[in-house]
């Protein structure tokens, strides 16, 4: 038996939440004394490919033709599935990304595995049960996920493992060929749109969120450069997507994203159940509202009593002054 | 055209989560159940898609009769007729197995859920059938448009989106801004009471996961206020004591 880590790439390279996906896969790969397999599938450079070896893969399947260039669900779970069975695998651990959240459940049926989405915690194996600690009610609490069967899928949630460099693995890159089953491609790609200047909200370290504080649209010039000083993904409350001052994809909370940053800054957003939900695994959370009752300064490490309009721009100073 | 839509029961978004029974079970005394938020949202979607005579909404809940309330609340919105699939669910393999069976057995254009529910969050019940038909499924769809054979679809990745056309049946879960939530009038809601609700015994299938316990996270510490006036403090703070900047 062995250990397989699908490591989806964007654009030919692979992002943090990969090499936590292959960190993570080789602890568990440790727990079981067994390899670590990794499978690519596009077009990936062989220095990107034989760079995981850093985090403790020690084979890169590389599946690279043309029909299978852009991600398509269901044609790369039959990839993963076969790539299991020719490796032995019996644990595949995937990123839970937008794509792995369509992916992982495919593979797991395929391999009738048991699944696990939004793993935070390393499997812990004992008395021959096999447990992965999850998040269940949209970050209002975890739930400890038994897996009976044989084969077993894990999706790792963004920033909850992080990067584990593993000394001194040795890594070959093999070309993998899988079986071609055309019913696989009824859905078809037609365009990728990326804003390669804005920090992916899922996975960034750093979020700058705000709410109606800001009190419209034309107000988020200076979110979005303390966003951009720190290096952060801009990201709101819901009544403000609600309101269409920002894109629902900036929308936090249990009915829109989870978010697990190191840092969560608040702005303007009184913290509402449903949104504390959404960011309740951040590591540390700064408020800024003016008012001392909002519930979210309940839950924050760091607080501002005092008017966004005046806090902000001042933080933004005291940020370019600590940069230099 | 015939759509199918997934509902799951949820509790109600402003519950306060807590368990009993040494944290192994769900504590449901005082809860609220709604339609899952982004079942809403699916079944919102193939409403309009069926508007006009051009088709019928079928919405299927896995759940025992104690999920027939939010069942009827589907009806209400507007759905045609319902099916509950009458079982706990244990697991997502297990939901999306039932919706499947049931799925193969009667012919639907395609097959819609919400992106997620908002209890356990899986997001694998829809990739899951997709799987079960052997047909295509997309997760967290954003924009959905239909001309009777084939979707434009337009779904969510990190830092952008993906814009996929899919010819035939398919699966797809809903996002926000795939259609506004409906809300029922009060002829919907009369009507609800004797629309057709089917109750199909589950069919056997094997376990592969189960939960064991829950945990809540930890309690934070009290915050640490900064004056308005020492803003630059926090700065200081975050990067010599909370190391994150």
């Amino acid at each position: 038996m062995s250990v397989l880590v699908y490591v989806e790439h964007a654009d030919g390279k692979f992002k943090k939440s990969v090499y936590e996906a292959v960190s993570y896969a080789k602890a568990i790969a440790e727990q079981n004394n067994t390899n670590l397999t990794a499978i690519s599938i596009g077009a990936v450079e062989a220095t990107e490919l034989s760079a995981l070896g850093k985090y403790g893969a020690s084979k890169v399947l590389s599946v690279n033709n043309e029909q299978l260039k852009n991600f398509v669900n269901q044609a790369y779970a039959s990839v993963i599935a076969e790539a299991a069975n020719a490796e032995n695998a019996n644990i595949v651990v995937l990123s839970n990304s937008f794509s792995g959240k369509g992916l992982g459940p495919r593979v797991a049926v395929k391999l009738k595995a048991g699944f696990v989405d939004g793993a935070i915690e390393l499997p812990v194996v004992e008395g021959g049960k096999f447990s992965v600690k999850k998040t269940a009610f949209s970050g209002k609490a975890f739930a400890i996920t038994e897996i009976t069967a044989e084969n077993k899928v894990i999706a790792l949630n963004p920033n909850a493992f992080g990067v584990k460099e593993s000394a001194g693995s040795e890594i070959s890159v093999e070309d993998f060929t899988p079986a071609d089953k055309a019913s696989d491609f009824a859905a078809v790609v037609k365009e990728i749109i990326r804003a390669t200047d804005k920090v992916s909200l899922p996975d960034a370290e750093i979020v700058v969120s705000a709410g109606r504080g800001l009190k419209g649209p034309e107000n988020w010039g200076m979110v979005e450069e303390l966003a951009s000083l720190l290096g952060a993904a801009t990201a709101c409350s819901k009544p403000v997507s609600d309101a269409d001052w920002r894109p629902h994809s900036e929308h936090v909370g249990q009915t829109g994203i989870t978010v697990s940053p190191n840092l969560y800054i608040a702005i303007g957003i009184s913290g509402a159940i449903q949104h504390l939900a959404g960011i309740s695994s951040s590591k540390v959370i700064v408020v800024i509202n003016k008012d001392p009752e909002a519930p979210f300064f309940k839950v924050a490490d760091y607080g501002i009593v005092g008017d966004a309009f005046e806090v902000v721009p001042k933080l933004i100073e005291a940020l370019k002054a600590h940069k230099g | 055209m015939k759509i199918l839509v997934c509902i799951s029961n949820v509790p109600d978004t402003t519950t306060k989560i807590t368990f009993t029974n040494d944290n192994t079970q769900f504590n449901t005394a005082g809860v609220q159940y709604i339609v899952n938020p982004y079942d809403e949202i699916a079944l919102s979607k193939a409403i309009s898609l069926c508007e006009g005579g051009k088709g019928s909404v079928t919405v299927i809940n896995v759940g025992e009769s104690s999920t027939e309330p939010t069942v009827r609340k589907a009806l209400a919105i507007g759905a045609d007729d319902a099916v509950r699939v009458n079982a706990a669910p244990r697991d997502a393999y297990f939901t999306a197995f039932q919706i499947a069976e049931y799925a193969k057995s009667n012919d639907f254009d395609m097959i819609l859920t919400g992106r997620e529910s908002i209890d356990y969050n899986g997001a694998q019940v829809a990739a899951m059938i997709g799987e079960f038909l052997d047909i295509p499924s997309v997760s967290i769809i954003k924009k959905l448009d239909y001309d009777g054979t084939t979707a434009t679809i337009e779904r969510e990745i990190e830092g952008g989106k993906e814009i996929l056309t899919v010819t035939g049946k398919f699966v797809a879960s809903c996002a926000e801004g795939v259609a506004e939530p409906k809300i029922p009038n009060m002829r919907g809601i009369m009507s609800a009471r004797t629309k057709p609700l089917q109750v199909v015994e589950a069919k056997e299938v094997e376990q592969l996961s189960t939960i064991q316990s829950f945990q809540t996270p930890p309690p934070r510490g009290t915050v640490k206020l900064v004056p308005t006036e020492e803003t630059e403090k926090l700065i200081d703070l975050l990067h010599q004591e909370a190391k994150v900047i």
